[in-house]
């Protein structure tokens, strides 16, 4: 350590190569889905240029709305090195109760509706907190168990009932079809929240806290962070924009009904992984998550555009949420190389 | 003995922290018994005594972490009942673990502010402030750290530094220091406490736990000594000797810490030829022959480790050759070196010499799967027996066989990972560390142990930041610098003027 006085100008030029915007953007972990976003819609155009019709868009930002504000609570989530499986079975039941509501009570205003949804979502979360923080049992088997509780209370409220979209106000309806500055007034809705959210994660203390208890949560329990509390509200919020996503379902679509939202949160799980979310929790960003949400509903409408047999959509997807993984994997053994070796310099 | 009162009690002003006769028990182990200390402003007080003596536990106390179940517990005359680490760090408590704890996907910076970042606008988190004011906690610290970079793969040299960097930010009244030199070397350590004697100066109380006497002397103003769960003394640093520090903390004297006995030094059995990994080290030649201890002397981030992982094939490498008994090993492959007859006891136990969540049965024998196989099943009885003989002979300390590794107190941690890999009777044995954090009971028998596998003809490369025990053990001596080896030293030759400056000459020399 006596090379202290020598070190500072050979310490500063990596430092300043590493703060330069260019490459923050390089290393970015969304850069690899927001390219394969890019690429994916750029070839479909160029082979059906209707695929970038306004319309076009609009139907493909509509599609990817619910599951992009679905993808922003599950990375809050998995952030902390949790996940929540019963996203699915939550924006089920809220949207049950959305048309129920409106074809039941007469003249129920819609931001009553909206509320009363948000409600239901943040206290079916606030159940899934609460197990996860007190049990002590992983996420993984806790909301397993609720995706299956919640589904069940929606079979036996449901049981064949379904409400219809003529059963809602057209005000309702139309927010899912009226544009706003041409994106869809739902859409715009969804990207608040995303850009709340992320802004919450990147720059609030409790959200940097939540990195920091995925990142090792034994040393956040160590360093006194309050570990219970951050994880409780990460799964209260989740259910909260789980609940928001049941009202739009309701606004979007034509029926809700017992099975309505099923299976939807392995999509959703799927979209946070391959927008760079870690499932093991301490990095990734919800900006990530909803790109990656974006890709994977594109991926569906762009492979109907390129008549590529149904069939294959699926396994696309999958080999997607694979190369996410290696990716992320190949880049972290290069940073530790990196790392070495600059270090071993420095020494 | 343990009624002792503590001295200084008829000073006017209030001690900072007063702990008097805490206990904790864990169901029906007694972790600890009387803790008592007392820590005043302005001054350095040492926590010695030996593994399993109550030191970590009484420290969990003071972080927090734990609530005793008896005892009276005063912050600055008032008396607390910490409920979360966070009340203890209301109270100007801070806690620098042995083993550092940080987030490795968050920043440097992050990691030192986590949780009371600096804000900006909006009441968001302004990166930059946060940024330069790590800058200059490394600054006043004299290390230049890349705030901006990730916490993983950092050294544990390194890390314990954003620990200090952490408690300075916090600007605590009360510093808590668990074996905190335990992973520095040399200059790392001399830089440590001239931060620790700063803030004693500016009135703060540091509690400071080490097993080596000579930083215990060289720094502190008084040593509290525990022993089995309970405190036995203090005694003001100036008035005492280490002869009878070491009588009060192990109940027995110890005469010979560094037993190593003369062994017939054989054929080479390891044989390493211009081994390099490109940025980490190079030209690295060495050679290990039968009963001899080698030494691979150094500074922290020498390259002494990755050498060795190196050598075992946990590590690649980019050129020369490792031969075993004759037979070059194949790289990047640790299940051929084990089978040539290699075994690695690694420098940090917790994470690589063994599964925590594992019985100490499991993990004594986790080595030997195969052999005690039958049928390819593992021989529940056999295993039991072997793991039991084991714990005997290397007198491992626990309740039960059964009772998890992660239970155990990191000396008697460290002697389930020596004797995993003395089951399989290895040709050659790599120890990296093997006394880190141990204490000097502990010590002894382990240096006893290599001693005695030096004797059978094993061949024996040791890693060692402590010089005692490099000098005490070592047949010869490799010292590294920046990945390549400066000197090589016979036993004769061997001084600690001689190990540290070929340690460091040549980093002057290159500059």
């Amino acid at each position: 350590m006596t090379t202290t006085e020598t070190r500072p100008p050979s310490a500063a030029q990596p430092e300043a190569k590493r703060n330069s915007p260019l490459s923050a953007v390089l290393r970015a972990r969304e850069l690899p889905v927001a390219l394969a976003l890019v690429i994916l819609v750029t070839v479909t155009a160029i082979a059906n240029p209707l695929f970038l019709s306004p319309q076009g868009v609009k139907d493909l930002l509509l599609n990817a709305t619910i599951i992009v504000i679905l993808a922003v609570g599950q990375a809050i989530v998995i952030i902390t090195r949790n996940v929540d499986l019963s996203v699915g079975s939550i924006l089920g039941l809220v949207a049950f109760m959305t048309g129920s509501l409106f074809a039941n009570v007469e003249g129920i205003p819609i931001p009553v509706v909206f509320l009363a949804g948000l409600a239901l979502g943040a206290v079916l979360g606030a159940i899934n907190g609460l197990l996860v923080t007190l049990a002590k049992v992983p996420a993984l088997v806790i909301t397993l168990g609720t995706l299956y509780i919640y589904r069940g209370v929606n079979n036996a409220w449901a049981g064949g009932t379904q409400y219809f979209a003529g059963d809602r106000p057209d005000a309702f309806g139309a927010l899912s079809v009226d544009t706003f500055l041409g994106f869809p007034v739902i859409t715009l809705l969804a990207l608040v929240v995303v850009v709340v959210v992320g802004v919450f994660l990147a720059g609030a203390r409790s959200g940097r806290d939540l990195y920091a208890i995925g990142s090792d949560p034994e040393a956040a329990r160590v360093f006194g962070l309050p570990v219970g509390r951050r994880v409780f509200l990460a799964f209260v919020t989740n259910g909260l924009l789980a609940g928001l996503a049941g009202v739009l379902y309701a606004s979007r679509f034509n029926s809700v009904g017992a099975t309505t939202g099923s299976g939807m949160e392995l999509d959703v799980v799927a979209a946070a992984v391959v927008g760079g979310v870690a499932i093991f929790g301490g990095s990734g960003s919800v900006f990530g998550a909803a790109i990656g949400a974006i890709l994977l509903t594109t991926i569906t409408s762009a492979l109907t555009a390129l008549r590529v047999d149904k069939f294959w959509q699926q396994a696309i997807v999958g080999v997607l949420i694979l190369a996410a993984i290696i990716i992320d994997r190949i880049a972290s053994v290069r940073t530790a190389r990196k790392l070495r070796i600059s270090e071993a310099r420095d020494v | 003995m343990a009624e002792q009162s503590v001295p200084g009690s008829d000073e006017p002003n209030e001690p900072l922290l007063r702990l008097q006769h805490g206990a904790k028990t864990f169901g029906p182990v007694v972790a600890l018994a009387d803790g008592t200390v007392e820590l005043r402003a302005g001054e350095i007080h040492a926590l010695v005594g030996e593994n399993g003596a109550g030191k970590s536990t009484l420290v969990k106390i003071l972080a927090g972490l734990y609530h005793p179940d008896a005892g009276d517990f005063q912050v600055a005359g008032r008396p607390v009942a910490f409920r979360s680490v966070a009340d203890s760090k209301a109270a100007g408590i801070s806690v620098i673990y042995q083993e550092p704890t940080l987030f490795p996907d968050l920043t440097v910076a992050e990691n030192i502010f986590i949780g009371r970042q600096p804000r900006g606008a909006l009441g968001l988190i302004s990166r930059k402030a946060m940024r330069s004011a790590a800058r200059e906690l490394f600054d006043q610290l004299g290390v230049p750290i890349d705030p901006d970079r990730i916490a993983e793969g950092l050294s544990i040299a390194d890390q314990q530094i954003i620990e200090i960097a952490k408690a300075l930010s916090l600007d605590a009244r009360v510093l808590i220091m668990d074996e905190p030199t335990a992973a520095l070397s040399g200059v790392e350590v001399e830089r440590l406490f001239a931060v620790a004697r700063s803030l004693r100066d500016r009135g703060a109380g540091i509690l400071f736990i080490s097993h080596r006497f000579d930083e215990v002397f060289a720094l502190t103003d008084r040593i509290t000594v525990m022993r089995d769960g309970r405190y036995i003394a203090t005694h003001d640093t100036a008035s005492v000797r280490v002869e009878q520090i070491v009588r009060e903390m192990v109940g027995r004297d110890i005469d010979q810490l560094f037993p190593k006995e003369e062994a017939v030094i054989g054929n080479a059995m390891l044989r390493v030829k211009g081994l390099a990994r490109a940025g980490v080290f190079s030209g690295i030649d060495l050679e290990v022959r039968t009963g001899e201890i080698v030494a691979l002397a150094g500074l922290v981030g020498a390259g002494r480790t990755e050498v060795a992982r190196a050598v075992f094939g946990i590590d690649p490498y980019d050129e020369g050759t490792v031969e075993l008994a004759g037979r070059r090993l194949k790289p990047g492959d640790p299940q051929a070196a084990i089978d040539a007859g290699a075994g690695f006891v690694p420098e940090d136990r917790r994470k690589q010499g063994l599964v925590m969540d594992l019985s100490v049965a499991r993990n004594l024998t986790l080595t030997l799967r195969n052999s005690l196989a039958r049928f390819g099943l593992i021989d529940a009885r056999r295993e039991q027996r072997t793991a039991a003989e084991w714990s005997k002979r290397l007198q491992v300390k626990t309740g039960s066989q059964e009772y998890a590794v992660s239970t155990l107190s990191g000396g008697n941690q460290q002697k389930v990972v020596l004797a995993k890999w003395l089951a399989t009777e290895p040709k050659l044995l790599i120890v990296d560390e093997p006394t880190r954090g141990i204490d000097v009971g502990t010590k002894s028998d382990v240096h006893r142990l290599l001693s005695d596998l030096a004797g059978r003809g094993i061949a024996i490369l040791m890693i060692s930041s402590e010089l005692p025990e490099v000098l005490g053990m070592a047949d010869r001596v490799l010292v590294m610098h920046e990945g390549r080896i400066t000197a090589e030293l016979s036993r004769e030759d061997a001084t600690p003027e001689s190990v540290m400056h070929a340690a460091t000459a040549s980093m002057e020399g290159a500059k």
